[in-house]
Order: C-alpha cells, then structure tokens, then sequence
C-alpha cells in the first residue's frame, strides 16, 4: 500500500464523490447567494448591464431599510408566523390522531375513510380555492387571518395524516399491547409509547407543515385584500411590483428573509432529533 | 389462587375459524406450554387470555373470573414478547417501572420492588441503560424483569426465545425454569420449539390448526402420544413411520407387522390385545430414532439397510438410512462406525412401538 494507491483512491473520492457533491451543493445554495447579492446591491450597479452580476461594489443597505420602514413588511412577517403555526398545529392534532387510528384501530370503514381523505389530497388548490372562497366570505372569514388557517388543513392534514400513519405503522404494535398489560389504558400507551417514539415523524410532518403554509400563495392571495392582513409570498408580490416596476432589490431582500426561519426549523429539528431516535425504535 | 381457565374459546377472523372450542383448565403455579406449528392458534390462544384479542366464543376465567370483556391492564397478568417490546426512549430503570407507576405504586416500594427483580435476574448493574446497549439476552432478561415487578397472577410468555441463538436459547430456558421456581406464579407459554415445551413445562397442550391434540405432562406425550401428529411432534429427532400391514404370526396367537415379504416384526406378547383391532389391517408403525440401534444377528427385530448419511452429535451418533422407501433416523453409538454406504444391521426395540390406524392418525 504505496502512497500511489492512497493517491488514487483520494482522486477517486474527488471525481466520485467531492466534486459533484459541491456542484450540487453550488446549485442549492446559489439562489440565496443571488438573493443576498442583490439584496446589498445599490440600484445603480444593479441596472448596469455592464456590471459582474455575482459581485457587490456598491454595497447598500437601502433596499432592506426600505424593505422594513416603508412596507408592511414585518407585519407580514408575524402574519405568516401565525397563520403557519397555528395551521401546523391544527394539521399534526387532527394528522396524529387520525394517522393512528388508520394505522392501528380496526373500524368498519376504515379503509374507505382513510382512502377518502388521501383522495381529497388529489383535489389540486388551483381548482379548489374557486368553491372555497364561497365558503370563506359565508363564514364571514374573507380578509382575516382565519380564512388561511382554516383552509390550510384542507392540504395539510392529509399529508400529515398519510405521513404519520406511515410512521406509527413502523412502531411495532408490541409496544404498546405491553403498555396496555402494564396498566395503561390505549390513551395513556398511545401518549407514553406512541408519541414518543413517533417523534421524528412528528418532526417531519411539522416541518412539512410549516413549510407548506408559510409558502402558500393562491389562497393567501384570494382570500386577504387588505395589506395589513397579507402574509410574506403575496405582499411581497404585490407591495413590490407596481404595474410592470420590480424593486428587485427589496424584492430579494424580503425574499431572503422569508426564507431564512425555513431554513433554520429545517436545520436545528432534522438534526436533533432524527438522528439520535432512528434505529432503536425495534428494542 | 390465579388459576386459568379456557372453556370452548373460539376465535374468528372474517370468516375463518381458527380457534375451534379450546377448553383447558390450568391450576396455580402450573407451567403449562402451548406447543405446535406456526399457525395453530396457539399465540392467537395466549392474547386472547391476554385481552389482546377479542374472545369470540367460550369464557376465559383467570383466578375464578371471567375476564372476557376486561381490559388487558385489569387482568392482573404480565406478557414477555418475542420481540421483548422494551420501551426504546425509556431506561431500563424505567421500563421496569412503567407499569408500577401508572398504578400510582408509591415510589419507594417501585425502588425496592425494581431492585428485587433485578437481582433475581442478575440485571442490577444495567438499570441506567437503554435497550440499545443491551444484548439480546439482556433485553430479554429486563422484559422478564418488568414483567416480575407487577407481581402478577399469571405470567404469559410468546415465544420469547425465539431471536435468541442456540445457546443463549439453553441458557435462558434454565434462567426460565428457575424463575419458576422462585416466583410460584402460573405461567402460559407458548412456543413452536418442542425441546422447550418439554424441557420447561409442568404440562404441554398441543394445538394444530386450532384444536388441541393431546394435553398432558412432558413423559406422557412423549410416552404415549395420542395420535401421528403428536408423535411425530414430540421427540427430537422425529419419530420415523414405517407403513406395513399387522398380521397373525407362529400359528394365529402371535402378531407381527409385516413390511413387505421379507420383512417381519413380531410385536411384543404384551400389546397383542392392544393391536388385536388392527389385525390384516395396514398400519404404521411409529418408532422414536432413540428404540433403534446398531445391532447383533440373531435379535428378534432387525432390518437390515444402507447408510446414507451419519451425524455425530457426540454423545450419539444419529443415522439416516432408506427403507422401503422410507427415510428413517436411528440413533447408534458413537463407537458403532457408521459410515455412508455401509450395510447396517438396526435393531428395533419392540417395546417401544406406537401402531397408527392411517384411516384415523390415531395411536392404538
């Protein structure tokens, strides 16, 4: 084993593994480096045609001061933090609780229940917000926060629900039948065993969630008018795009920061917890 | 006093029956086994006693109640899984204190109770660990533990030897047998291994495909096994079946089973008035490998066959060999010097024969 063979296997991870991982790793990460970029980009050297598009000479801090002080901005922001916690909440209550009912209780109709609910799944928003708004404004929800908590869940409880019955379905039943010999009624196995271990699954479907809303766009845009009441993806579209003028700098910046706390649940959670939980669920 | 009692307990699933009418009356402190193929019924037989299971049929009595309709958590037993079902997230510590402080045990006596049971277990220096860093036989030994701590009326064990290998599987039958002893609580366990049944159990139930063989304690089965099923069950290795015919002999007084012209086995004046029924008849003969020897010229019953194959055990030396189309295992000395292609003379120990009527599968 001669500093050759050491040499070659180096350059065989480099080709193999090292160079496409960061190809890959570059073209991930770009769009926030292009967001950040432009966001500190005086507009001069932003218009300039001739400038180098991936560098800042002209750095400023306009376009996020602009972003915060003259646009509703960070009401925005708290709007979609509301709307994405609140309708993540509601989505993993109703997921868990009827993820484990089609995974483990035997009823009549289950299976027809829990087909219809993926069905309603299949229904795509783009066809759905039509007869939704009519029932948003006969509730009496148009414009508040409340219509898109609402009608998150009509997308993101089956998802979680399909999620998180997949996920309990690896718990082996084992463990709970000896909860419930123990002493524990199924409430208390489902709460002390289920739960815990079902944990990463609950992350994921959060996760999801979260995502989810704090993304979504059609029916933040049907159902809210007012700019007080918007969340991040459509006041930034419509706050910052006035007839055919982009304030591309803002624009990014409001983009960055939208996507930033994403990034961060993404991070901190996948890390904590799916790793240290995952391969001692079989005992 | 935690005696159980099945009477005429059927389960159904959709439209199959697949436990028909057990009824089977345990004592306290009794050991009994359910012992039988995969599929007999015999794990879906223990949850039913467990709860976990909705009794379709019968009553399932445990200390002189019938529990049919209660929780499995108000039945007063304890469950060891095959998978031993330890609460991953929970330390071992915990796991064992799980179900005493769901019933709101006062933490002192869920200390002291804990520390009881793992001593018996030899577990007390692995309380702080998860069962990940545990090995098998440790894990198997905190179930047993958590499963002690309740105190328990019964004890119901599902093949929880299972995913252990071979010889950790030995080491904690005796483990099991002891606790027995030390813990006189009533135990049902089921296994599919018939050298645990009989090595562990007061009495063995043997189920096939939902109903009971044969019940009664480990030397009777093997002794006098009722019928082709628990013969061949029981016993390690299988009885061999000879197929024949049982004919009059010396004259008309005597019997004999007669496999084909040249082969002749007188039976034993002794059971002539047992086999008398099967006279001109065709039957099997069932003989343990443990009744046929190596032998000299001259005993009564010899067959005389080459060997196909031989395997020495050490103690023994056990021994395949073809005849009349039928493969038969017998069990010679290990200094006999058997090797494959030899021309053996096997003695058959007449003694201790079972003849089958094949129209029935029942032993005479």
């Amino acid at each position: 084993m001669g500093a050759a063979y050491l040499g070659e296997t180096y350059w065989r991870r480099l080709i193999v593994f090292y160079i496409p991982m960061f190809m890959f790793l570059a073209a991930m990460l770009f769009p926030f480096y292009w967001m950040t970029v432009t966001s500190v980009k005086a507009d001069a050297e932003l218009y300039n045609a001739k400038a180098i598009p991936f560098l800042v000479f002209d750095f400023t801090l306009d376009h996020w001061i602009y972003l915060f002080r003259e646009t509703l901005y960070i009401r925005w922001a708290l709007n979609t933090l509301f709307i994405a916690t609140v309708s993540t909440a509601i989505s993993l209550f109703a997921g868990t609780l009827a993820g484990y009912s089609l995974a483990r209780l035997r009823f009549p109709g289950s299976s027809t229940f829990g087909i219809s609910i993926f069905v309603t799944y299949l229904v795509p928003p783009t066809l759905l917000f039509i007869p939704l708004a009519g029932v948003v404004s006969d509730l009496r929800l148009y414009d508040s926060p409340w219509a898109l908590i609402l009608t998150y869940p009509t997308f993101l409880v089956p998802f979680s629900t399909w999620l998180l019955m997949g996920y309990f379905r690896t718990i082996p039943r084992e463990m709970e039948e000896c909860a419930r010999i123990d002493g524990a009624t199924r409430l208390q196995a489902f709460v002390k065993v289920v739960l815990p271990l079902g944990l990463p699954g609950l992350i994921s479907a959060g996760i999801f969630s979260f995502t989810l809303s704090w993304n979504e766009f059609l029916y933040a845009l049907v159902f809210i008018s007012s700019p007080e009441q918007k969340t991040i993806p459509v006041g930034v579209v419509s706050e910052l795009i006035k007839g055919d003028v982009f304030f591309w700098g803002s624009l990014m910046a409001g983009a960055l920061f939208g996507s930033v706390p994403v990034a961060i649940v993404y991070s901190f959670f996948v890390e904590h917890y799916v790793s240290g939980i995952t391969g001692a669920v079989k005992g | 006093m935690a005696r159980v009692k099945l009477t005429d307990v059927v389960k159904i699933y959709g439209n199959d029956e697949v436990v028909h009418g057990i009824t089977i009356d345990i004592p306290h402190n009794e050991f009994l086994v359910l012992v039988g193929p995969s599929g007999c019924g015999k794990s879906t037989t223990l949850r039913m006693i467990a709860g976990l299971e909705v009794i379709d049929r019968g009553t399932v009595e445990i200390g002189d109640r019938v529990v049919n309709d209660t929780a499995p958590k108000d039945r007063d037993i304890a469950m060891v899984f095959q998978n031993y079902a330890l609460y991953p997230h929970m330390t071992v510590y915990e796991n064992m204190a799980f179900g005493l402080k769901l019933r709101k045990y006062p933490k002192a006596e869920i200390t002291q109770r804990v520390a009881e049971a793992a001593n018996i277990l030899g577990i007390s220096e692995l309380m702080e660990r998860r069962p990940k860093a545990l090995s098998g036989g440790q894990r198997q030994r905190v179930a047993m533990g958590r499963a002690i701590v309740r105190k328990p009326q019964v004890f119901l064990f599902d093949e929880p030897l299972s995913n252990l290998d071979a010889k950790l599987r030995v080491q904690m039958r005796t483990e099991i047998k002891k606790l027995h002893q030390k813990v006189a609580t009533t135990i049902v366990y089921v296994t599919h291994d018939q050298v645990e049944a009989m090595t562990l159990a007061d009495r063995i139930v043997v189920l096939n495909d939902g109903y009971i063989e044969q019940i009664g304690d480990p030397m009777t089965l093997y002794e006098q096994p009722v019928n082709k099923f628990v013969a061949s069950f029981i016993g390690s290795p299988a009885m061999n079946f000879i197929p024949g015919r049982v004919v009059a002999a010396n004259g008309g007084e005597a019997l004999a089973f007669r496999v084909d012209d040249r082969v002749s086995l007188p039976i034993p004046a002794a059971s002539r008035e047992r086999y008398a029924p099967l006279r001109d008849k065709e039957a099997l003969l069932g003989i343990r490998p443990e009744h046929i020897a190596d032998g000299a010229e001259g005993a009564p019953a010899t067959i005389q066959a080459t060997v196909s194959v031989v395997e020495p055990m050490g103690s023994d030396t056990m021994v395949f060999f073809d005849f009349k189309g039928v493969e038969i295992t017998a069990r010679v000395s290990p200094h006999a010097g058997a090797r494959p292609g030899e021309r053996l003379r096997f003695v058959l120990d007449m003694e201790k024969i079972h003849l089958i009527d094949p129209s029935t599968d029942k032993v005479l």
